[in-house]
């Protein structure tokens, strides 16, 4: 067998695992569970709160689904999901269940905010002081870990119950963004409305506290900007580095 | 002394944190802790300032049909610097494709051809790692075709060639002798001692259709006690080496697997050792 005959056999090996209908000794059902899983384990332990809205039997169904279509591209299980919010999007038997893309997109973002790089919050003893003229002028950072969105349903609503394990209760139907950043060792949520989701959008995309402001009380008339200011600071949203 | 460890799991962090330090040691698998930032590696710094750890990786792949992924390979080795292992071990198999990874150690025909690929393989991951490498014995389910190798022989073989040692997990051997249909005491008699820098101790169960007919290396267990005779055993032949309980699935309480610790520490220490 030469080195060629090594990669025709993991070739084949590697297409008999992810094709569930392929003719294999019994054994060989083995690797192909343990290669499911693994990855369908990893699915669950990265969206916990979409598991226990759907119940597990009816996760690990859909997350096989999955993973026979987007397996994992890399090593590290704690990465992998990132398609599965879009999954859920186009997956038929989810249709009846509107919120759950944006669910997951929550639960995602909680991963990265956990994994993310660890970096100075903004202090903000220096801004105290400042002439607004020269506030208005700064351009603030997005903290490595702070991940938003605004959602068009009760998604951290939703979310937030299933996390802290409580009963999904009555949800009165609405938008609802969300801010989830880890301003120490554990990661923070905070509801969102849309002016603190166009003000953070703005912040991202490098544009003053001036402009930020304009998109903020043009998204939301009369947002009290004193206030989301205040909220997005001590939710940890802003970075003490790179900001000008 | 070479003492016994335990497999180090998120939720035990706490407790780990605070056991007693007599020789207690921590594997972790290196790729739980490949992340930018943030509590996982804050932990594992707090573990280990108190206890040695041991990275016990799943992905490098070794016995893939090419060379070693370089990418991997450096995420491993800031892990080695950062963190200073007593020890850094890896697999006979592989569990990559392109941009595919697959959550298994999974077999392949043991040639000459693969022998010289995994050989080349493991001499550059040892360079990139600055570390000698512990590669361990394989779970066997399948009767592949195409061995030209005896499995000892080709980590004998690979061991003389790359400098690397050995990891000798006895449940693997038990596991894959019962599936296999061979002596697992004869396979645990005929591997080289001095070449073994860590023994692997885990659970198993049968397989859900069929049966005791195939055992699966689950994790997800206590070590059987057929398991720990092996082990006995081969400890009484070679010497105490570093041994770890490793429990992925199933989880119990850290006081459990303290439990199974202390049995093994207690065989390292001879109180338990048999004549083989």
């Amino acid at each position: 067998m030469g080195t060629s005959d090594l990669a025709r056999f993991q070739q084949e090996f590697a297409q008999a695992l992810l094709d569930p209908a392929g003719p294999m000794p019994p054994a060989f059902a083995v690797y192909r569970n343990t290669v499911m899983k693994g990855s369908i384990d990893a699915l669950q332990a990265n969206f916990p709160a979409v598991a226990r809205l759907v119940g597990e039997e009816w996760f690990r169904a859909a997350a096989a689904v999955h993973v026979r279509a987007s397996p994992p591209r890399v090593p590290m299980l704690l990465d992998y999901g990132q398609d599965f919010p879009d999954f859920l999007a186009a997956f038929e038997p989810a249709a009846e269940l509107p919120y759950l893309p944006a669910v997951a997109r929550l639960d995602r973002f909680w991963t990265e905010a956990h994994a993310a790089r660890d970096e100075a919050l903004l202090e903000t003893a220096p801004l105290a002081g400042m002439e607004p003229d020269r506030l208005g002028g700064l351009r603030l950072r997005p903290h490595a870990s702070a991940r938003w969105a605004w959602f068009d349903v009760p998604a951290y609503t939703i979310w937030s119950r299933q996390r802290r394990k409580e009963d999904a209760g009555d949800v009165t139907w609405r938008g609802e963004g969300a801010l989830l950043a880890r301003p120490g060792d554990a990661v923070q949520s905070i509801a969102l409305d849309r002016a603190d989701c166009a003000f953070l959008d703005a912040c991202r995309e490098g544009r003053t506290l001036a402009e930020a402001a304009e998109a903020a009380v043009g998204m939301l008339p009369g947002a009290d900007l004193a206030a989301l200011m205040a909220r997005l600071l001590e939710a940890g949203a802003f970075s003490d580095e790179g900001w000008t | 002394m070479p003492s016994a460890g335990l497999g180090l799991k998120p939720s035990h962090f706490a407790e780990a944190l605070a056991a007693p330090a007599d020789g207690l040691w921590f594997e972790v698998h290196p790729e739980n802790y490949m992340v930018a930032g943030g509590p996982r590696l804050a932990w594992l710094e707090a573990v280990r300032a108190r206890h040695p750890i041991s990275l016990h990786g799943v992905a490098l792949s070794l016995a893939s049909d090419r060379a070693v992924d370089e990418i991997h390979l450096e995420r491993l080795a800031e892990l080695v610097r950062r963190f200073e292992p007593a020890l850094v071990s890896e697999h006979l198999a592989w569990s990559t494709q392109p941009g595919m990874y697959f959550a298994d150690l999974l077999p392949f025909p043991r040639t000459s051809e693969a022998l010289a690929r995994i050989v080349a393989n493991v001499e550059r991951a040892q360079e990139a790692l600055g570390r000698r490498l512990a590669i361990e014995n394989p779970s066997h389910y399948l009767a592949l075709q195409g061995h030209a190798w005896d499995e000892i022989d080709f980590l004998s073989e690979l061991a003389r060639r790359s400098g690397c040692g050995l990891l000798l997990d006895v449940n693997n051997v038990f596991v894959s002798a019962r599936n296999l249909g061979a002596s697992a005491e004869a396979y645990v008699d005929a591997f080289p001692g001095e070449l073994v820098l860590e023994v692997h101790l885990a659970g198993h169960s049968a397989d859900p259709a069929l049966g005791q007919a195939l055992l699966v290396d689950s994790h997800d267990a206590p070590v059987a006690p057929e398991v720990w005779a092996l082990y006995e055993r081969l400890i009484a032949r070679i010497g105490p080496r570093p041994t770890l309980i490793e429990r992925d699935d199933k989880l119990p309480a850290f006081g459990e697997l303290m439990v199974e610790r202390a049995r093994a520490q207690a065989v390292l220490r001879g109180r338990l050792a048999r004549a083989a």
